[in-house]
């Protein structure tokens, strides 16, 4: 079995990002990139399954340009056997990242695409589920739990309210939740081999796909603030501001 | 303009989700449609043909949408899309499953969690955890859109007269089959739909100290959540996880307690109206969000919160 696993290089979880102050787009100059958290647990899955004995290989893959093969080394050192980049300089919107990925699906024909459910910059939580329609595959999203099966994959979802589980036929796309797994952390031989693995880089162009954006950001600002609050000395200070000030208790 | 709503549902009730999306269709303007799919669901539809300015109810009844299965969903959806301008749906876990398949078969590129509607083609959504909103214009013939809820107040839910029709579509993927669903099972409010919500943080130490929240909750009538922390150190389940990437509540009071207030949870809940802070530690980031904060170890204090109210 081949698993393929998404990608993205992402600004790290811990910046916090403020929109430019003329509205054109976030503020990204010298903030530190990461792989998504997410996608770093979607390669965790995956190399399991693999060292589980469920597959013989692991394939990362990002839609991005060329730095985004930090991110890529990263998957290697984690465990991925090779890598793909596709490599454009544009933005790609989740539908057009889809469209690449289908590319890639159909020279690779994986058993198991996982990819992590939403991406911590543009918060769409789309790419999954737009591959798996373009592909007419079934798709266990926000997954918690993978279990592969005889030509199936049983996926425990983590929905409104509780949990969900779901049987899907094989191919299958997952994408997944917090909880699924705690990634492993790279050990510095894993880094050194990575170096060595197999990283294929394609042109956007070169697949003859139209990845244009179908959306104008016409601006980027900050959200409202907050008015400033103020300190209660203690319980009581509380509970009568909360009755008799802000009036959201009775 | 026409819109065609999905309606949020569990086969016998409709989901207060659907009154703000709803709410946000009424904005864009146009006729709207609702569509109940599901197994069962005719109390479903009967609630929705009673919202106002609903002009027809779609009834797929079926035991193919029972569960509703995002393959099935979205292949109905695609079916029924034509004459549309706006396709809209809660950005629940329910319409983040199926709504981008609609997109991808329609190809167009979805407006996921829309916070405000500029016009027709014109949208607010929020970008990195909230830090920054991102005003963006679809040139898509079709609007494919997830609406965040707290962004829009719930629409009437009685006094309309929609027509039900009944559409026989059966759009059965047989890719994917429902084995089981655990609701977890609580007298408490929805958390996305509570008017209290008091939360728990890495300071709750454990999981069993989260019951110390429950006498606080009764008497507020609160829901209580957590911070990721909490849930990545295993404390509650996910589900109670409010957050980036999490649950978004704007209840009219938050209680945050011994959470310090990471930017991925102030996403989660700094549209709250009343924003109260317990934390021992005076440097905390969730203070400079409170409008009442309170220096102090929580297990002394919520006890003597308990107490007092």
């Amino acid at each position: 079995m081949k698993v393929l696993v998404p990608v993205k290089r992402v600004v790290d979880y811990n910046v916090k990002v403020r929109a430019k102050s003329d509205e054109s787009g976030p503020d990204l100059s010298n903030a530190k990139m990461a792989i998504n958290p997410f996608c770093e647990i979607a390669i965790e899955e995956a190399v399991r399954i693999k060292e589980a004995g469920n597959a013989e290989e692991v394939i990362a893959v990002s839609v991005g340009d060329s730095s985004s093969q930090e991110q890529l080394r990263t998957c290697l050192a984690l465990g991925a056997d090779r890598a793909i980049l596709i490599e454009t300089d544009e933005f790609v919107e989740p539908l057009g990242v889809a469209k690449a990925l289908k590319e890639v699906v159909s020279r690779e024909s994986p058993d198991l695409i996982i990819l992590g459910k939403q991406a911590i910059d543009g918060d769409a939580n789309q790419t999954g589920q737009m591959l798996a329609a373009m592909l007419d595959l079934p798709q266990g999203t926000f997954a918690s739990e993978v279990e592969i099966q005889d030509g199936a994959v049983q996926v425990t979802r983590e929905i409104d309210g509780g949990l969900q589980t779901l049987s899907l036929t094989m191919p299958a796309i997952i994408t997944t939740d917090l909880r699924l797994n705690e990634p492993r952390y790279a050990s510095l031989p894993n880094i050194m081999k990575a170096k060595k693995k197999p990283l294929e880089i394609l042109s956007s162009s070169d697949l003859g796909l139209d990845l244009s954006p179908r959306q104008n950001t016409l601006k980027v600002t900050p959200p409202p603030e907050r008015a400033a609050g103020i300190m209660v000395e203690d319980i009581e200070q509380l509970v009568d501001k909360l009755k008799n000030e802000a009036k959201v208790i009775t | 303009m026409s819109i065609l709503v999905i309606a949020e549902h569990d086969n016998s009730e409709l989901k207060g989700a659907t009154l703000n999306t709803v709410a946000a269709a009424k904005e864009i303007g146009g006729d709207i449609d609702i569509l109940v799919a599901g197994m069962d669901c005719e109390s479903v539809a009967d609630s929705a043909s009673q919202i106002p300015g609903v002009s027809n109810v779609l009834l797929a009844n079926k035991e193919t949408y029972k569960n509703s299965l995002a393959e099935n969903l979205g292949n109905l959806i695609v079916e029924l899309s034509d004459g549309y301008s706006h396709i809209m749906a809660p950005a629940t876990t329910n319409g983040k499953n199926f709504m981008p398949r609609v997109a991808a078969k329609l190809d167009v590129s979805q407006i996921s969690d829309i916070s405000a509607v500029i016009s027709d083609d014109t949208f607010e959504r929020p970008i990195y955890a909230g830090n920054c909103i991102a005003t963006v214009q679809s040139t898509d013939s079709i609007k494919a859109i997830t609406v965040r809820t707290t962004g829009f107040d719930a629409c009437e839910s009685s006094g309309g007269s929609a027509s039900i029709n009944s559409i026989e579509n059966d759009t059965n993927a047989g890719v994917s089959s429902f084995v089981k669903e655990e609701i977890a099972e609580s007298d408490r409010p929805e958390l996305t739909a509570a008017e209290v919500v008091i939360s728990g943080g890495r300071g709750m130490q454990n999981g069993d100290n989260f019951s110390l929240l429950n006498g606080i909750a009764d008497k507020l009538g609160a829901a209580i959540g957590a911070s990721r922390a909490a849930v990545d150190s295993g404390f509650v389940p996910n589900d109670m996880q409010v957050g980036q990437t999490g649950k978004i509540v704007a209840p009219d009071l938050y209680i945050a307690v011994g959470i310090s207030g990471a930017i991925q949870h102030l996403a989660g809940m700094k549209d709250s109206k009343v924003i109260v802070a317990i934390n021992k530690d005076e440097e905390a980031p969730i203070f400079s969000v409170a409008d009442y904060g309170l220096v102090a170890d929580l297990f002394e204090a919520l006890p003597e919160l308990e107490a007092k109210l």
